[in-house]
């Protein structure tokens, strides 16, 4: 088969999974629905799998396969670009996507939207490829808003759940505010490049690194800053960075498949990724790269606080993946693209474990997902047990285990830097480790370990489990013993297990400082010299985890573990108490910094005065009463006078005439 | 003194119309003798002069169209031409004749007008139109023009009892007769100007340039005042809402079609053709009367309770729009306005005939009240005339819509942006009136649950195509718009 078939293959057949699945959802039934989108997913996956020999081989393509229209200069096509960058993320998603359409059999087995429900998620794996594939800024707009659609509807997947849709808006509005950054980033490309191909803008991106623009009068601007932060706002939104991150926590209420599918593993790297990709641009602005930096790292410490004090297990989880998309945010300030990029492979394959194991357990508590309700889950959940705990131990980095060998090398990468912010960040992310240790192995303890609080605990949340009655319609009350969950949801947590254990000991090497990724990251070395100062202290994957068992960060994931255990294994009763003291600080974490509230109060509350004010002075007053009744009102008048003219008098007929005759005569006559 | 035996071929169609309309009158006159009981005679129908009627219309169409080579041909010393846009509007005229006769047969049965008369002054007045629309001499200009005028003040006044049909005769009759002083008071201006009354000599005798310029431009104003009250565009357009509201609903509906035709005719052979070289001055006054006419048109049609009142209205507004696209003084804006007159007349010939349809003795059908609830009694009347009204309102996918959507693209290709803005701000306007008529009939509650008589199957018949055609000519716009331009093209290109 000839390799753009292949390439046009990845993304439509899982497009065409979706197609089928949604519109003929009703005629082929549950199996037929989830066996046509697994069988587009998969035949994605091999042939993704095949284009990534194909790449290692050193064959990359990057041309158009569809021209939509031609306007003027503007040429708006549909092409590829394969390169190294892209092949990964299509493995990552492919595989993810595969993994997670499996686990859905058994998590959303007894749902009435079974066959919507899996052709929104093919149908995101198609917009996630587009996304990932394309050669032009168009064709990423046009993925990047498609996953954020299909994100949309399945956050508000329970529809009849006003917290769901609560969530969906939400997501929805913050994610315009990114998108807006963005499409103005485009703009501004278009503008000053006069192409949309991304080969066409990083060849000319040198010639205009000197050029600026004066959004103000006065004060120029560099325009590379400019439009890369632009861009960067875009990546905020979609990668959940602070102060756009608010949705992400909230979209936990759509179904766990989700979570784990496109709020942890792929649509909120698209960001990370697009960064990455626009690594030229990047590489020429180092306020925009200090712009990252920072809000990378405040992002990576203190969503991270905030997953210390959740007791819902999804939203651990997604306080997790907030602070870890900081990490990679982080690595992208620092010019360690290939870090970033290498950090959300890892922690695709460990966080969407995380998702789907907390899923499992979701299952298995039947719906209830506060870990305060469960403990002493290990022997009814062996397999989810284990393989929760490699997640976590590759989460945390354990030396030897994937998230080791990532997240290390953005710590390192951070101290190397000497970027504005730097400081910083290094700060952040090394606190972020005994941050992430803790809450992580909390969770883990809460839920696997200490006395079995189910039995007892169910009849407080028997209502809050009816109102959350989702897929897993059995609720037998509080009393039964959680349970194992079946093998389509078991296996594909094995599946992830296994690259969350060796994906970082095998792929360190090659990705991040072999010649992997080639032309499609652009280092400027001189300038951001991050990269070069980890590849002189690499010495291979074993020297590197010696060296880590004896440096700062493993001992601060060790002392979170240990405080962890000591506070909710040991001394139960501490917990409690420091809330008690810790007062103030206990609060404005458990309110999130307040952001919702704040956001609720300004932009929403805002909002409605203003729309408020707008539909009373300007629609009701100005539109309706003055333009539109007042219009009426005004012709109405005219008419009426009009029509008295008409007096049925001959002779006034003819005087109309006369007169008619006279003006003229006096306007052209002269 | 020889005189050279004009060719005849280029009239045929004019000759016929001519022998067959005078037939239909000697047939009217000598056939009835002899029958004792006149009241007899006046009550029953008689369908000879009907049936004459309807075959003499279709042997011209067949004539007209048999001879229509796209070539230009000039005959009776240069008189008389026929050509393309000549061919195209005479069919249309035709057209125009037959659907007026069929729409009207049950109607003028009902009223006991169902006489030879009706259809010889028809004949006379389709001869008239035929003879303006061919004219390429001022003579033979006025003549035609003279001959329709003098037809149709007749049709009006064609019920003698009816005291409003009458008073609508006389108005028109004398302000007919004044429209056409001032027409020919401004064509002697031109006669003593140029020297000449044959158009193409006039328009070259212009182009060469004038001694005296204000007597062109004094002899412009009459004449053009002439047109807009054939036209019926303000300020001239005083009689048209009492003519249409006066007459016959058949007369009416003939009014209101084919002589628009012959109008447009009128204002192209004397204005793009005869006068073109002082296409600046005229492009002003043209200006000016179409948006008058939009702007009146359309606000005191708001306000009126009947039906046919309403549609003069509409009228003027309508011939507001033609205007406009003849001001641009360009090929373009000929053929667009072309294009608008020719789906006007098929739109109104639609709306009027489904009046006549709704009537029947003693009953005209002509308030908007009437109208209320006319869905729930004869959907598919409705439905026919909602699509009328969507469509004179400009609303896609009607052909109105493309007639407004030429006219204005040929205005703002001619730079005449402001004009376009205004027409669409009226247009606005004026589809308030035309979707309160879709209003009344499908949403309020009708006055009587009286069943619509049945009517004669043809008549229904045509009415549907009628309908049905507006819809389909708006769905496939492209081959007629084709046709116009290039009837244009050939004729003016």
């Amino acid at each position: 088969m000839d390799m753009k078939t292949l390439y046009l293959t990845v993304p439509l057949a899982p497009l065409a999974g979706a197609i089928i699945a949604g519109l003929f959802g009703r005629a082929i039934g549950r199996v037929g629905a989830h066996t046509v989108t697994i069988a587009g997913v998969a035949i994605a996956f091999l042939a993704s799998i095949l284009i990534f020999q194909d790449v290692l081989a050193g064959n990359t393509f990057n041309g158009p396969v569809y021209t939509w229209l031609t306007s003027g200069d503007l040429r708006l096509e549909i092409g590829f670009l394969i390169d190294p960058l892209t092949a990964v993320m299509m493995l990552v998603v492919t595989f993810v996507s595969l993994c997670v359409h499996v686990y859905t059999i058994g998590y959303m087995a007894d749902d009435p939207g079974y066959q919507r429900f899996f052709s929104y998620i093919a149908l995101f794996t198609f917009a996630m490829l587009m996304l990932v594939m394309s050669n032009n800024f168009l064709q990423l707009f046009f993925g990047w808003e498609a996953v954020g659609l299909v994100s949309y509807l399945l956050i508000g997947f329970w529809y009849t759940r006003e917290s769901a849709i609560y969530a969906n808006l939400k997501a929805f509005l913050v994610n315009r505010v990114g998108d807006l950054g963005f499409l103005l980033g485009i703009g501004l490309i278009w503008v000053h490049f006069g192409t949309l191909d991304y080969a066409e803008v990083f060849q000319k991106a040198p010639q205009l690194a000197e050029r600026t623009i004066s959004l103000i009068q006065g004060y120029p601007w560099a325009l590379m800053t400019v439009i890369c932060i632009l861009l960067f706002i875009g990546a905020m939104g979609k990668s959940a960075q602070f102060p756009l991150h608010v949705w992400l926590p909230d979209s936990m209420e759509g179904p766990t498949p989700i979570s784990a599918l496109i709020h942890a593993a792929t649509m909120v790297t698209a960001g990370i990724f697009m960064v990455a990709r626009m690594s030229p641009l990047f590489e020429l602005s180092d306020t925009a790269l200090s712009f990252v930096l920072v809000i990378g790292a405040i992002t990576a410490l203190f969503m991270g606080f905030l997953g210390m004090v959740q007791n819902d297990i999804k939203r651990v989880v997604a306080y997790s993946t907030l602070s870890q998309l900081g990490y990679m945010t982080v690595a992208l300030g620092v010019s360690a693209y290939s870090v970033a990029i290498f950090h959300l492979m890892t922690h695709a394959f460990f966080k969407a474990l995380l998702f789907l194991a907390a899923g499992s357990v979701i299952i298995g508590m039947h719906h209830d997902q506060d870990i305060r309700n469960m403990g002493g889950l290990r022997k009814y959940m062996p397999i989810t047990w284990i393989t929760l705990l490699i997640g976590s131990l590759a989460l945390i980095g354990t030396p030897g285990l994937s998230g080791f060998f990532s997240k290390d090398s953005i710590i390192l990468a951070t101290y190397a830097s000497d970027l504005w912010g730097s400081g910083f960040a290094a700060f952040a992310v090394t606190a972020g480790v005994f941050v992430t240790a803790f809450y992580s192995f909390r969770m883990y303890f809460l839920v696997f370990h200490g006395p079995e609080r189910f039995r007892h605990a169910h009849d407080t949340h028997d209502h809050e489990a009816d109102k959350n009655g989702d897929a897993h319609g059995h609720h037998h009350g509080g009393h039964a013993a959680p349970h194992e969950s079946p093998w389509v949801v078991t296996v594909p947590l094995i599946l992830l297990a296994i690259p969350s254990i060796y994906a970082g000991w095998a792929y360190i090497e090659p990705m991040l400082f072999g010649d992997f990724f080639g032309s499609a990251i652009v280092v400027n070395h001189a300038a951001h010299p991050a990269m070069q100062s980890l590849a002189e202290q690499f010495h291979g994957a074993g020297a590197m985890v010696l060296h880590g068992l004896v440096s700062l960060p493993f001992w601060l994931a060790v002392a979170g573990v240990a405080t962890a255990w000591y506070l909710y294994m040991v001394r139960r009763d501490l917990p409690e108490k420091i809330r008690r003291k810790a007062g103030i600080l206990y609060t404005i974490l458990e309110r999130k910094y307040g952001f919702d509230d704040f956001n609720d109060w300004f932009f929403a509350g805002g909002a409605r005065l203003v729309g408020g004010r707008l539909w009373r002075w300007g629609d009701v007053f100005a539109i309706d009463g003055v333009l539109v009744n007042g219009t009426a009102r005004a012709v109405g008048r005219l008419a009426a006078v009009v029509r008295s003219l008409q007096t049925g008098y001959i002779y006034h007929y003819a005087f109309a005439m006369i007169i008619g005759v006279a003006l003229l005569i006096t306007w052209f006559v002269d | 003194m020889t005189f050279p035996m004009p060719d005849l071929l280029p009239a045929a169609p004019e000759i016929l119309v001519l022998v067959m309309a005078c037939v239909v009158l000697m047939f009217e006159a000598y056939a009835v003798r002899g029958q004792a009981d006149r009241s007899e005679i006046v009550a029953r129908p008689r369908v000879a002069g009907y049936v004459l009627t309807l075959l003499t219309l279709l042997a011209a169409a067949g004539l007209t169209a048999f001879t229509a080579n796209g070539v230009s041909a000039t005959t009776f010393s240069g008189m008389f031409v026929d050509d393309a846009m000549a061919d195209l509007l005479k069919l249309m005229t035709y057209l125009a004749g037959i659907a007026a006769a069929i729409y009207s047969r049950q109607y003028l049965a009902d009223r006991a007008l169902m006489r030879g008369e009706y259809f010889a002054l028809l004949l006379f007045a389709v001869l008239g139109m035929m003879v303006m629309i061919s004219a390429s001499h001022l003579l033979t200009l006025y003549l035609g023009l003279e001959l329709l005028s003098l037809a149709l003040y007749a049709m009006v006044a064609l019920r003698r009892d009816d005291a409003v049909a009458v008073e609508a005769a006389m108005k028109y009759f004398v302000l007919g007769a004044l429209a056409s002083g001032l027409l020919l008071y401004g064509m002697s201006m031109l006669y003593g100007l140029t020297g000449t009354l044959e158009l193409n000599k006039m328009a070259a005798t212009l182009a060469g340039g004038v001694d005296n310029p204000v007597v062109l431009a004094f002899g412009l104003v009459f004449v053009v005042a002439g047109l807009g009250f054939k036209l019926g565009t303000a300020p001239f357009h005083m009689w048209v809402p009492d003519i249409y509201h006066g007459a016959p609903t058949a007369v009416t509906l003939f009014i209101g079609s084919a002589p628009k035709l012959a109008a447009f005719a009128f204002v192209i052979r004397l204005l793009a053709d005869g006068l073109q070289p002082a296409h600046a001055d005229w492009q002003q006054m043209l200006a000016v009367m179409a948006v008058l006419s939009l702007a009146i048109g359309n606000l005191a049609a708001i306000m009126q309770t009947n039906i046919k009142r309403m549609l003069a209205y509409s009228t003027i507004a309508h011939m507001g729009f033609l205007l406009l696209g003849v001001m641009t003084g360009e090929l373009n804006g000929y053929g667009a306005a072309l294009y608008y007159v020719v789906t006007y007349v098929i739109m109104s010939l639609g709306a009027f005939g489904l009046i006549l349809h709704l009537a029947r003795a003693g009953f005209e059908a002509d308030a908007l009240d009437d109208y209320k609830g006319l869905n729930s009694r004869a959907p598919w009347l409705a439905a026919l005339m909602a699509i009328l009204m969507l469509s004179m309102a400009g609303l896609p996918p009607f052909v109105g819509f493309y007639a407004k959507l030429t006219v204005l693209q040929a205005l703002v290709g001619a730079g005449w942006i402001w004009l376009a803005v205004v027409a669409v701000l009226f247009s606005l306007v004026g589809a308030y009136y035309y979707l309160r008529v879709v209003k009344l009939m499908y949403f309020d509650t009708p006055h009587s649950h009286e069943p619509v008589l049945a009517t004669p199957g043809d008549a229904r018949l045509l009415l549907s195509v009628n309908g049905l055609g507006v819809l389909l000519l708006g769905l496939l716009p492209q081959p007629l718009l084709a046709l116009c331009l290039e009837a244009m093209r050939l004729t003016y290109g």
